[in-house]
């Protein structure tokens, strides 16, 4: 896959990794009907870690991640995020998905709301922040991702990768400790995916805690601290990127590798 | 195009072209003309005959419209009037509009109330301002709205004003429950735990309440009885309480109808499909009649609020097969996006479903709701007098016996005025909510 962001100098001196546990995953297990679609994960994601999740399609990734602010139920096994277990108390799920924020591969924008009423109406209801307040946040997170501009468009008035920006401001304004990715620049076209990588990387150079599930093998290289490949449901191999892409160890990995990075 | 280089394969563009002028038989009348009327011969033969037509129809109906019978007091003096004209087709009678138009409103209201429904009507206006107009009017009117159902109920039936104080008090233990209840409760249980107890405070407690209020602190006017009322006074009160209830209630329904909660679920279908399978005309019959026999002995539960209540019932249920199509039309991504960042069940209805499931129905609901108003001329069968009930009414009259095309004419021209003017509502409406493509 493309090499990107390669004439961005990286600043790897603010990624560091502490020792609290941020997401912790534990002998989970997930069925769609009889289908095992993720079976016995074992995950322990420190503050401050970038990972990025890849592996062939249909093979998990999404549901993972998913699982994590519970937009899909896991049936076995435990999910720990910033202490606290995700159970069917509602109380905790919304706890939970305002402490986490999420990018889509389409977005997800609300389309009848301006830029800016997108990245306060979850503050405002969820957080209780004043309007004003809420606002101030939203300008400040949007010049960040490099659209103050458009704030009072309409998502539709916007192209792919100013959307998928402001989808990242969006959550940003929530102030998360921890952002999941879940292929957010699948759905661009290649002119518009390295604005969106850029962001990412400021995102991650800032400390945040990322998961990303992604196929820009560029990116896992120079900002991720760690990768997961993963195929049929399970982790089959974890390491550094350098490692991961140098000396690929399973014949999965390997195979998946040559098909992504050999043309 | 020698200057291009057409001929060799590379090609360099040397000069731009400037903008210009469309061509002038685009554009203008003629032009307008042009596209719209004669594009082709099928069309301009299409054009002229439509054209004959309309201006055969206009020659044969302006001379019978035209006709100076205003004054007329019964159908034989509008007779010796047109015959004195010696006009070939004839001519309107409209002395019985301008005898009966107060009539054809009000019903039999008492003239000297007569102020009470106006009054109704214009606060109706405000009421509604902040409904659909939201950009124009200051937003705080909305609490003006929130009351008015009940002023407009006082105004119009009149009696003590302790009736809707305590009918208010039911929706308040309604919001109370919902604040309360939602923490510790699926949304959809604390809802319908609300509305028991409303209802139990409604038909066990809160009449002895107002009458024991009213007997302390008597104020009130003068209370009318619903037989009285009729013509497009009744119609709009039927109509635009359905009207006003059907969209809050089709929308639970609709939301009822995709819960998880299996037995909520089956009881909104139920529902739904049990009133859509019966026609209008025999739930009106079962509140004109059966209902009566259901209800203990001597319990006087007003006609006009029963025949609401049916008319509600039946427009909710269409109401929620087109919210229902609503929220069909929306991507999955949405619900995610909402609970991605924390949104609580009616919160992301609220603020991110409803707000686009509704704008994609507005279409079908306004055609429902149009479709409600035109109904409610259904109740003259069950003898009430609204406008068509009247009409019958009005030529029992021997002075009117025999008039037909004037009534209808004018009573189809209220409605067509109504019913249009909520169709280019709706077309307002989409317009000023699209928000560019998506
Ligand atoms: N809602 C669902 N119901 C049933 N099967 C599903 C559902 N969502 C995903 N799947 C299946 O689960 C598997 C994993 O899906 P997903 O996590 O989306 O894979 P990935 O993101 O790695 O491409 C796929 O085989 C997919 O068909
Ligand atoms: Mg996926």
């Amino acid at each position: 896959m493309s090499e990107l962001a390669m004439d961005t100098q990286i600043d790897r001196s603010a990624m560091k990794v502490s020792d609290e546990v941020a997401i912790e995953i534990r002998n989970m297990n997930k069925w769609y009907g009889q289908f095992h679609v993720l079976r016995d994960i074992n995950l322990t994601v420190n503050r401050g870690e970038r990972i990025v999740i890849a592996g062939p399609s249909g093979s998990g990734k999404s549901t993972l991640i998913r699982c994590i602010n519970r937009l899909e139920e896991h049936q076995a096994g435990q999910i720990i995020v910033d202490g606290t277990e995700l159970t069917s108390d509602l109380k905790n799920i919304d706890k939970i998905r305002s402490e986490v924020g999420m990018c889509f591969q389409h977005f997800n924008l609300f389309p009848h709301l301006t830029i800016l009423e997108n990245c306060t109406l979850a503050p405002i209801w969820v957080r209780k922040v004043p309007k004003k307040e809420a606002e101030e946040t939203a300008m400040h997170f949007l010049e960040k991702v490099k659209i103050p501009d458009q704030a009072l468009k309409y998502p539709g008035q916007l192209s792919g990768g100013q959307q998928q920006r402001v989808a990242i401001a969006r959550s940003l304004c929530m102030k998360p400790r921890i952002m999941l990715f879940d292929e957010p620049t699948s759905a661009l076209d290649p002119e518009m995916i390295k604005e969106v990588l850029d962001t990412m990387i400021e995102l991650a150079q800032e400390g945040m805690t990322m998961l990303c599930v992604t196929h820009e093998m560029g990116f896992a290289r120079q900002v991720a601290n760690r990768v997961i490949f993963m195929d049929q449901g399970q982790i089959v191999e974890q390491n550094e990127p350098e490692e991961f892409f140098n000396n690929p160890r399973s014949e999965r990995t390997k195979l998946f590798l040559s098909q992504i990075l050999g043309h | 195009m020698s200057d291009t280089h057409a001929e060799t394969v590379s090609y360099v563009r040397e000069t731009m072209l400037p903008q210009q002028e469309p061509p002038a038989s685009t554009v203008g009348p003629v032009g307008w003309a042009k596209t719209n009327l004669f594009s082709g011969w099928f069309n301009t033969v299409l054009s002229v005959l439509s054209g004959i037509f309309i201006l055969w129809l206009a020659y044969r109906l302006l001379p019978w419209i035209i006709s100076p019978t205003w004054q007329a007091t019964s159908l034989n003096e509008c007779r010796e009037i047109i015959g004195a004209l010696n006009k070939p087709h004839g001519g309107a009678c409209w002395g019985v509009i301008s005898e009966r138009w107060k009539q054809l409103m009000f019903g039999f209201y008492p003239p000297e109330h007569y102020w009470r429904p106006v009054l109704s009507l214009i606060l109706l206006l405000v009421a509604l301002g902040p409904l659909l107009f939201r950009h124009l009017v200051p937003a705080k009117v909305i609490y003006f709205s929130m009351l008015y159902p009940f002023i407009a109920a006082w105004l119009l039936w009149g009696g003590t004003i302790w009736n809707p104080i305590v009918a208010i008090l039911g929706f308040v233990i309604i919001a109370l429950s919902l604040k309360f209840l939602t923490s510790v409760l699926n949304p959809a249980l604390a809802l319908i735990i609300g509305v028991l107890l409303a209802v139990i405070w409604w038909v066990a407690l809160a009449g002895p309440v107002a009458g024991g209020l009213s007997a302390v602190l008597p104020i009130g006017i003068e209370a009318i009885a619903s037989r009285q009322f009729g013509g497009f006074m009744l119609s709009i009160t039927i109509g635009v309480t359905a009207i006003l209830c059907s969209l809050p209630i089709g929308i639970l329904l609709a939301l009822g109808r995709q819960s998880d909660l299996l037995l909520v679920k089956a009881m909104c279908v139920g529902f739904i499909e049990f009133i859509r399978g019966v026609p209008l005309i025999t739930l009106l019959f079962v509140a004109s009649v059966l209902l009566n026999i259901f209800l203990p002995p001597g319990t006087n539960f007003d006609i006009i609020l029963r025949v609401i209540i049916m008319v509600t019932l039946f427009a909710s249920a269409y109401m929620a097969e087109v919210v229902r199509g609503g929220l069909a039309a929306l991507p999955k991504g949405q619900y995610e996006g909402a609970d991605s960042l924390g949104l609580d069940y009616w919160q992301s209805q609220r603020l991110i479903i409803m707000p686009q499931a509704l704008k994609i129905s507005i279409p079908g609901i306004v055609s429902t709701f149009i479709g409600v108003f035109k109904d409610t001329t259904l109740v003259s069968i069950i003898s009430m007098f609204d406008p068509i009930g009247l009409s019958n009414a009005i030529r029992a009259d021997t002075a009117w016996n025999g008039v037909y095309w004037e009534l209808f004419i004018f009573i189809g021209l209220v409605f067509f005025i109504f019913c249009f003017s909520m169709s280019r509502y709706s077309m307002y409406l989409e317009r000023r909510l699209q928000t560019g493509h998506r």
